[in-house]
């Protein structure tokens, strides 16, 4: 979690809002580190957090936590914390058969695929619990990165549903937030991912873009991230 | 493994939801120091493995690529677990290079092989390897020019003495240190070395031949085979932890040659349209997968010159970890620029990962040349040639600012800068 952004949001880890959409962008340079930013905050913050991390392991995540003040293994051991780990559950249901609906099923279809089991995980995850007392303050679903599932054969119209499903459920239903990474292409032409960065866009409350600096590479200077709602 | 991930649909606890079996899961991310959930396989075994050295930064583990310069530019080697994309030059002249210095490299630190490649037969790329520097008479000889250099330079830096405090990246062999050979590309490696090795081979034409019984995952065949052939070895040969009997651990050093390329049965090459076609980007996801879960390491190389789609490139960067890319000179109008005309390409570090850290260790130096001696590929920072005096500076300055705007609108056009006037 870092304050200075923090700061600029206007939040603190104990005034959360609720019901908004979140998106993060990046373009020419590396958004990941929202993506920390956001899971430390959010479960400082004492939510429940559904985490589909599709892009690197458990154990990156865990480390990048423990510097940042958080730890992973300790909120998923008491339920706080949900994670999907594509790699690992996509190495399992590409290799072997699953018999029941895998949230990840799409990769073993052959058009473009159906994210519907990938929400019923979602959903099931971040349910409210019946038994009346809220352990958790609000449900918060974060996605490391959508633009991956454009890679592994998901259409655009796909994931903009999707993230439409989550929406509808997440933060008009059950008063949480969503977060999601998606890849700016910038002059790659990449249609696809266009059709849904602009369509997020759209969606979200706010829109956090990370930019790698115009006038090229610097070493002390990474970037420069532009913040609208 | 995968049983105990997927629980059963009558009890589902939301904490104990998706992979984290309760034993220990050997990935390569493993930090170094005592670890205080007290599992097994601790990082002094990590530690260990012949060939590989901590991250002094993250404690990450990493291995040689073959190339101590190109180590040195990805932050201290390739980390286990990732997966090096070589972008080719255009002529495919010095990406194999690249390839097989880290093939040898495993050799000699004794890891595994796998070698896949739709060209070539693995056996005969395996005998194309160069052979490692480790004689102790050519280290003497070494250490012989290391003290000369060493007396030279220091009676140089007298002057430019600031210079001498800048980090050189290497260009000799200066020690055959465990982590990170020198190879003579003009020699074969000796067979006995091959012999002692252990790998393993897919060629796709053997391969291939061989009925698909299993349903299509709108993946092309041959990386069907090709993912079921890592995961195998994989699997079978412990490298992700299955089989906690083996007491020394290896690494699995994996090279995939010109993937994408049209010999695999990809189209990538040669149409434009990119939404019905995402075999390679699947392939690098499940590839990713497969290593992250393992202790291997995995070289590739892709013809990205020849893919239409840009929008595909991107997506391979995106999916791979550390990308480099190679551009010669040949046939191109560098290859006449005065600039250039020491080496034979440029090499370019296109992405770098950021694994377990926020930020990743970019070097500062951007433009970096290669050049492929009699016996050594070399990566040097590129450099104007020195300035003997004022009006040889003046010409060649301007002669070089001539050819360079020139060289954009390209034929017809010799870059060959105006005569500058003389008052």
């Amino acid at each position: 979690m870092f304050p200075e952004l923090n700061n600029l949001l206007n939040t603190t880890p104990d005034q959360v809002e609720q019901g908004k959409l979140t998106l993060l962008c990046d373009a020419k340079t590396d958004g990941s580190f929202l993506v920390h930013h956001f899971l430390s905050f959010y479960l400082k913050a004492n939510c429940k957090v559904c985490f589909v991390a599709l892009i690197q392991s458990f154990s990156h995540y865990n480390i990048v936590g423990q510097k940042l003040g958080v730890s992973l293994t300790t909120a998923r051991e008491c339920g706080q914390l949900v994670f999907l780990e594509g790699l690992k559950s996509a190495v399992d249901v590409f290799f072997r058969p699953q018999e029941e609906p895998h949230p990840l099923q799409f990769l073993r279809e052959a058009n473009s695929g159906n994210l519907q089991p990938l929400y019923e995980f979602v959903q099931e995850a971040l349910k409210p619990m019946d038994s009346g007392e809220a352990a958790w303050r609000c449900p918060v679903l974060l996605v490391d990165d959508l633009s991956v599932l454009l890679s592994l054969g998901v259409g655009a119209v796909a994931v903009l549903d999707f993230v439409h499903y989550c929406r509808a459920t997440v933060c008009r239903e059950w008063k949480g937030n969503v977060v999601a990474l998606v890849h700016d292409s910038g002059d790659a032409e990449d249609e696809e991912n266009d059709i849904l960065l602009n369509g997020l866009g759209h969606q979200s409350h706010l829109i956090l873009r990370a930019e790698g600096l115009a006038t090229g590479f610097c070493k002390d200077v990474h970037g420069q991230p532009k913040g609208s709602s | 493994m995968a049983a105990a991930a997927t629980c059963s649909t009558g009890t589902r606890s939301t904490g104990s939801m998706v992979v984290a079996a309760s034993r220990n899961n050997v990935t390569s991310f493993q930090r170094r120091g005592p670890r205080t959930s007290g599992t097994d396989s601790g990082c002094s075994r990590l530690v260990s493995i012949s060939g590989t050295r901590p991250s002094v930064r993250n404690g990450q583990l990493l291995v040689s690529t073959g190339l101590p310069a190109l180590d040195q530019l990805l932050g201290g080697g390739l980390a286990v677990g990732t997966v090096l994309l070589i972008e080719e030059d255009k002529y495919n002249i010095y990406s194999p290079l690249l390839f097989k210095y880290f093939l040898a490299e495993g050799i000699v630190t004794g890891h595994t092989l796998l070698v896949a490649s739709a060209k070539e037969d693995p056996a005969d790329i395996l005998q194309e390897l160069p052979a490692p520097l480790l004689d102790d008479n050519c280290k003497k000889e070494c250490d012989e020019d290391i003290c000369n250099h060493k007396t030279e330079s220091n009676v140089k830096m007298k002057i430019a003495w600031r210079y001498q405090l800048l980090p050189k990246i290497e260009a000799r062999p200066v020690s055959s240190s465990r982590f990170g050979h020198y190879y003579d590309v003009s020699k074969r490696i000796p067979q006995e070395l091959i012999e002692a090795s252990k790998w393993h081979g897919f060629f796709l034409p053997e391969k291939i031949s061989s009925t698909l019984n299993e349903d299509p995952c709108s993946l092309n065949h041959g990386y069907i085979k090709l993912l079921q052939f890592i995961q195998n070895i994989i699997y079978k040969e412990g490298f992700d932890g299955s089989n906690p009997q083996k007491k020394q651990k290896n690494i699995l050093r994996i090279g995939i040659q010109n993937l994408g390329s049209p010999l695999w049965g990809d189209d990538i090459c040669w149409t434009e349209n990119c939404d019905s076609n995402c075999s390679l980007t699947k392939f690098l996801y499940m590839l990713r997968g497969l290593l992250r879960t393992s202790l291997s390491a995995c070289i590739i190389t892709v013809p990205t010159h020849l893919i239409q789609n840009k929008a595909i490139i991107a997506r391979v960067t995106n999916l791979s970890d550390t990308v480099v890319g190679l551009e010669s000179f040949i046939g191109s109008e560098k290859e006449t620029n005065p600039l250039y005309k020491d080496y034979h390409g440029l090499i370019h570090i296109r992405q770098i990962p950021q694994l377990n850290n926020l930020i990743c260790d970019v070097s500062d130096v951007k433009d970096l040349a290669f050049k492929l001696k009699r016996k050594l590929f070399t990566i040097e920072r590129l450099h104007l040639p020195p300035d003997l005096s004022d009006t040889v500076s003046r010409s060649s300055k301007q002669d070089l600012a001539e050819s360079a705007k020139l060289l954009g609108p390209g034929c017809g056009m010799t870059a060959r800068g105006k005569k500058h006037l003389d008052f």
